[in-house]
């Protein structure tokens, strides 16, 4: 409707390897929250590595770090998924049994054009840029949302 | 606007605004509005008031003012429906429904900010990835308050125990057929900035008085519903097929 949509990135410093049985929960699990999300309002596009399940292969911040990206149509969208959905809830729960906790941000949202999608040097660029600057229009978190471009700001990109 | 009425920054505002909230908690003194109160707030849609009146054995015209007078204060808020099944020209007026509202009152003589500390500690616990001991410690003080209602009431039904228990820590439960849903949630502001920490905190106090209550015919599980608690209590019944 605004001609953007939202791209989401999050990373996570894994407690252990993927195939340890630390990490057995979040392994079994993962297939099925995506597959939720694929269905989900909203949804537009995630990052699969054609691997393992999602994008649990990819590394490309370093060994245990994981990535996890994806672009929806809106703000309201993701944010009804990431913490209204139970089993997704549910997930994120269970968070720390499996990922390190960070003092900086682990998540950005960033406004894409409608039907652009983002490559993950974009998106650990808008990583950094919140990590730097705080949250601001062209990287934010939930914490701080920003609206999506005004349509004049479009030829600027 | 009076000079006084208006909330000013500093100091002397937050005297002001607090002496407001105490104005809007007052509106509940009159022992009918808050019968009236509280019937509109347990009930999971709006009422009319034909239903409140009804609900409370007072006249429509009693009910009609009282709720008015919530409903300025900001207690509850009021909505136009027409009634189920009745619709185009001919159907009437559309009826004047009443239900709660989510804004939220809070009262403490002198002033205290517990909701910045709550804040602060929360930001510390993600940070620090202290939610395992946040689950911990949510667990034992639900079995805590779920042993104390037990032992208050040994002989008590696990529904009517459950309902009382639950109602004693800020939740307002409800039956959903075999389930028990929460229409509040305790911790909202909270839970609306840090969702899994507190969600996760929640669930885990719901399930430790559950266990600390002996009742095994239900279970919590994290089912967010809009404007509701995060968590259900499920028939185990049910959910064992």
């Amino acid at each position: 409707m605004t001609g953007y949509h939202l791209a989401e990135l999050n990373i996570g410093t894994a407690r252990a390897a993927t195939d340890s049985p630390e990490m057995a929960g979040f392994m079994a699990g993962i297939a099925g929250v995506n597959a939720l999300a694929d269905t989900a309002p909203g949804f537009v596009w995630r990052l699969q590595d054609g691997d393992g399940p999602g994008a649990t292969a990819l590394r490309p911040c370093g060994p245990d770090v994981m990535v996890n990206m994806s672009v929806w149509e809106d703000l309201g969208s993701l944010r009804d998924f990431v913490y209204r959905n139970g089993p997704h809830l549910d997930f994120m729960r269970r968070r720390r049994s499996w990922f390190h906790p960070m003092a900086v941000p682990y998540l950005v949202l960033w406004w894409v054009p409608a039907g652009h999608i983002p490559g993950l040097d974009e998106a650990l660029s808008r990583l950094d840029l919140v990590r730097r600057d705080g949250p601001g229009p062209r990287a934010f978190t939930f914490r701080d949302p920003c609206p999506p471009p005004v349509p004049a700001a479009q030829a600027a990109r | 606007m009076n000079r006084a009425d208006r909330p000013a920054s500093g100091l002397i505002g937050f005297r002001i605004v607090t002496v407001t909230e105490i104005s809007v908690i007052a509106v509940l003194e009159d022992p009918v509005r808050r019968r009236l109160y509280d019937y509109v707030a347990a009930q999971g849609s709006g009422v009319s008031r034909t239903e409140a009146a009804a609900a409370t054995g007072i006249g429509r015209t009693l009910a009609a003012f009282h709720l008015d007078r919530l409903a300025e204060a900001g207690l509850v808020e009021v909505t136009f429906a027409r009634p189920a099944g009745r619709s185009g020209p001919g159907a009437g007026r559309p009826a004047k429904l009443y239900r709660r509202t989510t804004a939220e009152h809070q009262v403490s003589v002198p002033p205290r900010d517990y909701r910045a500390a709550a804040e602060l500690l929360a930001e510390v616990v993600d940070v620090t990835g202290a939610e395992p001991e946040l689950q911990r410690a949510a667990r034992s003080r639900g079995a805590a308050a779920g042993r104390a209602a037990r032992q208050q009431s040994p002989a008590l039904p696990d529904d009517a125990l459950v309902a009382g228990a639950l109602a004693a820590q800020g939740y307002e439960p409800y039956r959903d057929g075999g389930d028990v849903r929460l229409r509040n949630c305790p911790f909202h502001l909270l839970a609306d900035s840090h969702p899994p920490l507190i969600c996760g905190m929640n669930l885990a106090l719901l399930e430790g008085l559950l266990s600390g209550a002996a009742v095994t015919s239900l279970s919590a599980r994290l089912d967010p519903q809009p404007e509701e608690c995060c968590v259900v209590l499920e028939d185990s019944k049910n959910n064992a097929d």
